[in-house]
C-alpha cells in the first residue's frame, strides 16, 4: 500500500489551469469546426493564462511563509508564485502576438496546446523542490518548446531551428540530469534543503554535479558559452514562439537557478558565485560583441537576450537578497521588452513576407508610428535608458554587485552597455532615420494587416516597460516579498 | 503652487509634447500649439522668479516624493538661484526654437515639435533635479529627442553626425552612471542635498568625463563639428546654447561641491584642457570655411572660458561663469538662428560664397552686427562683464591662465569680425541673389527678443552675476556659498 501524500491543489492551481487549457485545446483541435478554430483555440489558451495569472496572484497573496508541500516535492512560496505571474503574463501576450501569425489551419490548435503546456511546465518548474520535479518540469516545458519551434513547416528554417534546439537542448537537459545524479550520489538526498543539510561540502562528486547542473541551467537561460543554439533557434522559429521563448524561458531558468543554488548549495557559495560571475561576463561579452555584426533583427535580439542573461546572472552571482530582488524586478521589464520587440518584428514580417533585417526596417517608424515608437521604447529599455524599467533593472543589478563588493562587475556591465548602444540604436536608426524609399523590397501586397490583437499586446508591453520605471517601488516590494522566501 | 512650480516647469513641456504627438490636429495648428506651450513655459519661469528669494542661497521651490525608497532615491526637484537662471536660458531658447521652427515650417511637424518640447522639458529637469538618479534620468532623456532631431531633420551628413554624437555622449554618460551608482551606494542616498563629499578620484573622473564630453572640452569635442553643422539651425542653437550648459551645471552642482579634494588635484589638468580648447577653438573658428563652423568652434572656445570660471572655484569666477553661461547660451542660439536664416536665403553657409548681404538688408545687417559685436565681448556688453569676471577669478589661481583667456578674447574679435565681414560686407557673393529678402517679420519675432534680452543683460549684468549664489557676509571661500550638503 503506497501512502498518498496530501495534495494542496490550490498551490498547483496556476500550473493546473494552463494544463486544463491545454487539454481543452486538444479536444478543440479534433472536434471544433475549422472555420472558427483559430479564434476558439486562442480564446481558450488566453483564458488558461489569465486563470493561471489570477491563481498565481492568489497563491502569492495567501502564502506569506513558504513551505515545501506534497511530500516535499514542490515549493509553495512567493518566489515561485511571482515567477508564475510573470510566466502567465508572458503567455497571454504571446497569444496576442501569435493570433494573426499565418500558420496552417490544421495545426493552429496544436500550437496553442503546446503554448499552454509549455506555460504549465514552466509554472511547475519554478516550484520544483527536489531533483526529480526539477528535471520533470524542465523536460515538460522543453519538449513543448522543441515542437513549437518546428511547428510551422511552411516556414524556411523552422524545422532546422526545432532540430537544433532539440539536439542542443537535449544535451543541456542530459547535463543537468547527470549533474543531478552526481549530487544525489554524493548526498543520497533529492530535496534541495536536504542536500544542503547533508553537509558534504567540498565533496568533489558534489562539486562536479553542481558544475554540471550550472551548465544545464545556463543552456536554458542561453548564457554564454552555452548559448550556441540561441541565435539559430530564435531566428528560425516562428516569431511568436521566439517571443515566448525569449521571455518566459528566461524567467523559469534564472529563477530556478538562483533558488537551487541558494537552497541546495549554500556551502559551495564561494565556488558558484565566481562560476556564475564568469558565465555572466562571458555572456555579456559574447552577446554584445556578436550582436554588433548582425543584420537580421531576430538574430540581433537573440544575441541581445544572451547579453541580458549576462546582466541577470550578475544578480544571481551576488547571492545576496538585493540580487534576488534585482533579478525578479529585472525580469518584469525584460519580459515586456522582449515580447514587445518580437511582436513588432512579427508585424513587420507579416507585412513584408520576408525575414526582417535592419535594411528592411527602413521607414517602418514613419509608416506605422505606434509600432515604431513602441520598438524604440523597447530598444531604449534594453539599453537601460531612463523612462523604461530597463534603467532601474540595470541599476538594481549593479547595486547588488556593489553590495557584494564587486564594483568591477559594475564597470564590466557598463562597458558592455556602451557597446550595446551601437546595435540597439542601429534598429532605431533603421526605423526612423532612413526613408522607406531606400528599401529595395516591395511589401507583400495590399495595406498591412491591421492586427488589432498584436498591437494591443505590444501596447501592453509598452505600458509595463514604461510603468515599471515610474512605479519601481511597488514592483520592488513585490520582488522583495518574493525574495524573502529564499534562504539567505 | 510654490511646491508644484518646479514640477510644472519640468512636465509642462513633456505633457505638451504628448499632446502634440497624440492630438489629431491639422498640420498648421501643431506649430502654434507648441509655441503656445513654450511661451506659457516662459511665463511660468517668470512666475518662479517672482516667488524666488534671491537673498538666500538655499534650495527653493522644492518638492520631494518617495520614488525608489529601496535604494534611497526619490523624486526631489528644486531650484537654486543659479539653476533658476539656467532654467530661464532653457525656456527662452526653447521658445525661440519653437517659433523659428514654426516659421520655417519643418516637415513632419507633430514629431518635430513634440521632440523640441520634450527636449526643453528634460533640460529643465536636469537643472532642477536634486537626486542623482533623477539627474541622470533627465540627462539621458535629453539624448533621445536630440538623436532623432539631428538624425531625421539634419543635413546630408546627418547619419554620421548622429552616430558620432551618440557614441561620445553615451560612452560619457554611462561612465557617469557607474560613478553615480557607486557614489550613491557609498553615501547610502542619492539625494544631492544630503550626500556628503567624496575624495575618490575615480568617481570624480566618471562625472568629469561625462561633463567634458557634453560641454565639450578639448579633446572630447570630436562630435561637435558634425553635430553643429548637420542639425537644423534651431537644434544646433539648442545644442550649443542649452545642452552644452548642462555640463557647466554639472561641474558646478556635482563636481565642485561633492569632490573638493579631487578638484584640487585635477584643477591644473582641467584648466589646461580648457585653455587648449579656448585657444584651439578660437583658431579653428578663425579658419573655418562656413558660418556654422565659426559659431561651433567659438562654442568650444567659450565652454573653455566658462570652465575657467568654474574651476577658478572662487566668487568672481563662479559668478562670471553663470553670467557667461547665460550670455553664451543666448548668443549662440541667436547666431545659429541667424546662420539658418542666411542659409535659407543662399542655400549655403560657405563664407567664400557669401558677402555683401548688408546692402538692402538693414535688419539682417543690424542684428548680425549687434550680436557679433556682443559675442566678441566689446566693453559694455554682457559678454564683456562675464569674461571680465571670469578672468578676474582665474587670475587669483595664477596669472598665466588669465593671459591665455585674454589672448582668446583677442582671437574672438578676429573670428567674429571675419564672420561679419564675410557675410555682410565685401563684394556680393556668388550665392547671394538680389531676390534674397531681408529678415521677415516671423524671423524678427524670434531674434529681436533674444537680442533685447542680451541688451538688458548688458545694462544690468548684476541681475545674474549678483543673484546667482548667496551673498555671504564677506565670505570668500566658495564652499560657504555653494549649495552644500
Amino acid at each position: 500500500m503506497i501512502s498518498k501524500p496530501h495534495v494542496d491543489w490550490f498551490a498547483i492551481s496556476p500550473s493546473l489551469s494552463m494544463l486544463g487549457a491545454a487539454a481543452a485545446l486538444m479536444m478543440i483541435a479534433v472536434f471544433w469546426p475549422k472555420a472558427s478554430r483559430r479564434a476558439a483555440s486562442a480564446t481558450v489558451c488566453g483564458a488558461g493564462f489569465v486563470a493561471a495569472f489570477v491563481f498565481a496572484i492568489l497563491v502569492a497573496d495567501k502564502t506569506p511563509n513558504g513551505a515545501a508541500i506534497i511530500a516535499d516535492s514542490i515549493f509553495r512560496d512567493r518566489w515561485a508564485a511571482t515567477a508564475q505571474i510573470i510566466v502567465a503574463a508572458c503567455g497571454l501576450v504571446a497569444v496576442l502576438v501569435a493570433y494573426s501569425e499565418p500558420m496552417r489551419e490544421e495545426n493552429i490548435a496544436e500550437y496553442y496546446v503546446l503554448l499552454a503546456a509549455a506555460g504549465a511546465g514552466m509554472a511547475f518548474f519554478v516550484q520544483a523542490a527536489n531533483l526529480m520535479t526539477l528535471f520533470l518540469g524542465l523536460e515538460w516545458f522543453s519538449i513543448a518548446l522543441y515542437v513549437m519551434c518546428a511547428i510551422d513547416i511552411d516556414l524556411v528554417g523552422s524545422l532546422e531551428a526545432g532540430l537544433k534546439y532539440l539536439v542542443i537542448g537535449a544535451v543541456g537537459s542530459a547535463t543537468l540530469l547527470f549533474g543531478s545524479a552526481l549530487v544525489y550520489g554524493a548526498t543520497g538526498e533529492l530535496s534541495f534543503d536536504k542536500i544542503a543539510a547533508a553537509g558534504h561540502a567540498n565533496d568533489s562528486l558534489l562539486v562536479v554535479g553542481l558544475a554540471m547542473m550550472l551548465a544545464g541551467f545556463a543552456f536554458k537561460a542561453s548564457a554564454a558559452p552555452f548559448h550556441m543554439w540561441t541565435p539559430d533557434a530564435y531566428q528560425g522559429a516562428p516569431t511568436p514562439v521566439t517571443a515566448f521563448m525569449a521571455s518566459a524561458t528566461k524567467v523559469a531558468a534564472l529563477v530556478v537557478m538562483l533558488r537551487v543554488l541558494l537552497t541546495a548549495f549554500p556551502q559551495e557559495e564561494h565556488l558558484w558565485t565566481w562560476a556564475v560571475a564568469a558565465i555572466a561576463i562571458a555572456s555579456l561579452a559574447v552577446g554584445n560583441i556578436a550582436a554588433l555584426a548582425q543584420r537580421n533583427v531576430k538574430r540581433l535580439l537573440a544575441y541581445s537576450s544572451v547579453s541580458h542573461a549576462g546582466f541577470m546572472l550578475i544578480a544571481v552571482a551576488t547571492a545576496n537578497p538585493t540580487g534576488a530582488r534585482a533579478l525578479m524586478y529585472y525580469l518584469i521589464p525584460y519580459c515586456a521588452m522582449s515580447l514587445g520587440a518580437f511582436g513588432v518584428i512579427a508585424a513587420r514580417e507579416r507585412e513584408l513576407g520576408t525575414p526582417v533585417t535592419l535594411e528592411n526596417l527602413s521607414g517602418f517608424g514613419w509608416e506605422r508610428p505606434a509600432l515604431g515608437v513602441s520598438m524604440w521604447v523597447f530598444m531604449l529599455g534594453f539599453l537601460g535608458f531612463p523612462l523604461t524599467g530597463g534603467f532601474w533593472g540595470k541599476i538594481y543589478v549593479f547595486s547588488a554587485a556593489y553590495d557584494r563588493g564587486w564594483w568591477w562587475l559594475i564597470v564590466i556591465g557598463v562597458v558592455f552597455t556602451i557597446v550595446s548602444a551601437s546595435y540597439y540604436l542601429a534598429v532605431v536608426r533603421s526605423m526612423f532615420l532612413r526613408e522607406s524609399a531606400e528599401l529595395q523590397l516591395a511589401p507583400a501586397g495590399g495595406s498591412p494587416p491591421r492586427e488589432w490583437l498584436l498591437s494591443k499586446g505590444v501596447a501592453l508591453c509598452v505600458i509595463v516597460t514604461v510603468g515599471s520605471f515610474f512605479f519601481v517601488q511597488p514592483l520592488v516590494d513585490v520582488a522583495s516579498s518574493a525574495a524573502n522566501a529564499l534562504p539567505f | 503652487m510654490n511646491d508644484w512650480l518646479t514640477t510644472i516647469l519640468i512636465f509642462l513641456p513633456m505633457v505638451g509634447a504628448l499632446l502634440v504627438w497624440l492630438l489629431p490636429l491639422p498640420r498648421h495648428m501643431v506649430g502654434s500649439l507648441a509655441t503656445l506651450i513654450a511661451l506659457v513655459e516662459v511665463g511660468l519661469w517668470i512666475a518662479a522668479i517672482e516667488r524666488f528669494d534671491f537673498s538666500s542661497g538655499s534650495l527653493q521651490l522644492s518638492q520631494q516624493t518617495s520614488w525608489f525608497s529601496e535604494i534611497n532615491s526619490s523624486y526631489h526637484v528644486g531650484l537654486f538661484a543659479f539653476s533658476l537662471w539656467l532654467v530661464g536660458l532653457t525656456v527662452v531658447c526653447g521658445a525661440a526654437a519653437c517659433i523659428y521652427a514654426w516659421w520655417v515650417g519643418r516637415e513632419r511637424p507633430r514629431a518635430y515639435f513634440g521632440l523640441l518640447l520634450f527636449l526643453t522639458g528634460s533640460v529643465v529637469g536636469v537643472f532642477a533635479a536634486q537626486d542623482l538618479l533623477l539627474f541622470y534620468a533627465f540627462f539621458e532623456a535629453m539624448l533621445i529627442p536630440l538623436y532623432v532631431l539631428i538624425g531625421v531633420w539634419g543635413g546630408a551628413g546627418r547619419l554620421r553626425a548622429t552616430i558620432t554624437f551618440v557614441v561620445y555622449t553615451v560612452a560619457g554618460s554611462l561612465l557617469m552612471l557607474a560613478a553615480i551608482i557607486v557614489f550613491g551606494l557609498q553615501q547610502n542616498t542619492f539625494d544631492l542635498t544630503q550626500m556628503g563629499t567624496s575624495t575618490n578620484d575615480w568617481l570624480f573622473l566618471g562625472f568629469a568625463i561625462a561633463f567634458a564630453v557634453k560641454a565639450p572640452l578639448w579633446p572630447f569635442h570630436g562630435w561637435l563639428p558634425d553635430a553643429y553643422r548637420e542639425s537644423p539651425a534651431e537644434v544646433s542653437g539648442l545644442l550649443s546654447g542649452v545642452v552644452s550648459k548642462v555640463a557647466a551645471y554639472g561641474f558646478i552642482r556635482i563636481a565642485i561641491t561633492k569632490f573638493p579634494e579631487p578638484v584640487k588635484d585635477f584643477r591644473a589638468l582641467i584648466l589646461t584642457l580648457a585653455a587648449i580648447g579656448l585657444v584651439y577653438g578660437s583658431l579653428l573658428a578663425f579658419r573655418s570655411p562656413d558660418i556654422r563652423g565659426v559659431v561651433a568652434y567659438s562654442s568650444l572656445a567659450q565652454m573653455g572660458l566658462i570652465t575657467f570660471g568654474i574651476f577658478a572655484v572662487n566668487d568672481l569666477g563662479l559668478d562670471g561663469a553663470v553670467l557667461q553661461i547665460v550670455n553664451h547660451g543666448l548668443l549662440s542660439m541667436t547666431m545659429f538662428l541667424l546662420a539658418g536664416m542666411v542659409e535659407r536665403r543662399t542655400a549655403t553657409g560657405e563664407l567664400s560664397l557669401l558677402g555683401g548681404m548688408a546692402r538692402g538688408r538693414p535688419a539682417l545687417a543690424t542684428i548680425l552686427m549687434t550680436v557679433g559685436v556682443m559675442a566678441l565681448a566689446v566693453p559694455l556688453s554682457s559678454n564683456f562683464a562675464g569674461e571680465f569676471l571670469i578672468l578676474a577669478g582665474i587670475f587669483q589661481q595664477g596669472w598665466g591662465w588669465a593671459v591665455v583667456g585674454a589672448v582668446a578674447i583677442v582671437l574672438a574679435a578676429m573670428y567674429m569680425l571675419r564672420l561679419i565681414s564675410a557675410v555682410l560686407h565685401r563684394d556680393v557673393g556668388p550665392a547671394v541673389s538680389d531676390a534674397a529678402l531681408d529678415l521677415r517679420t516671423g524671423e524678427l519675432a524670434v531674434v529681436v527678443p533674444l537680442v533685447a534680452v542680451l541688451l538688458v543683460l548688458s545694462a544690468w549684468p548684476d541681475a545674474i552675476s549678483g543673484h546667482s549664489f548667496e551673498q555671504g557676509a564677506g565670505s570668500t571661500t566658495y564652499t560657504t556659498r555653494m549649495p552644500g550638503p
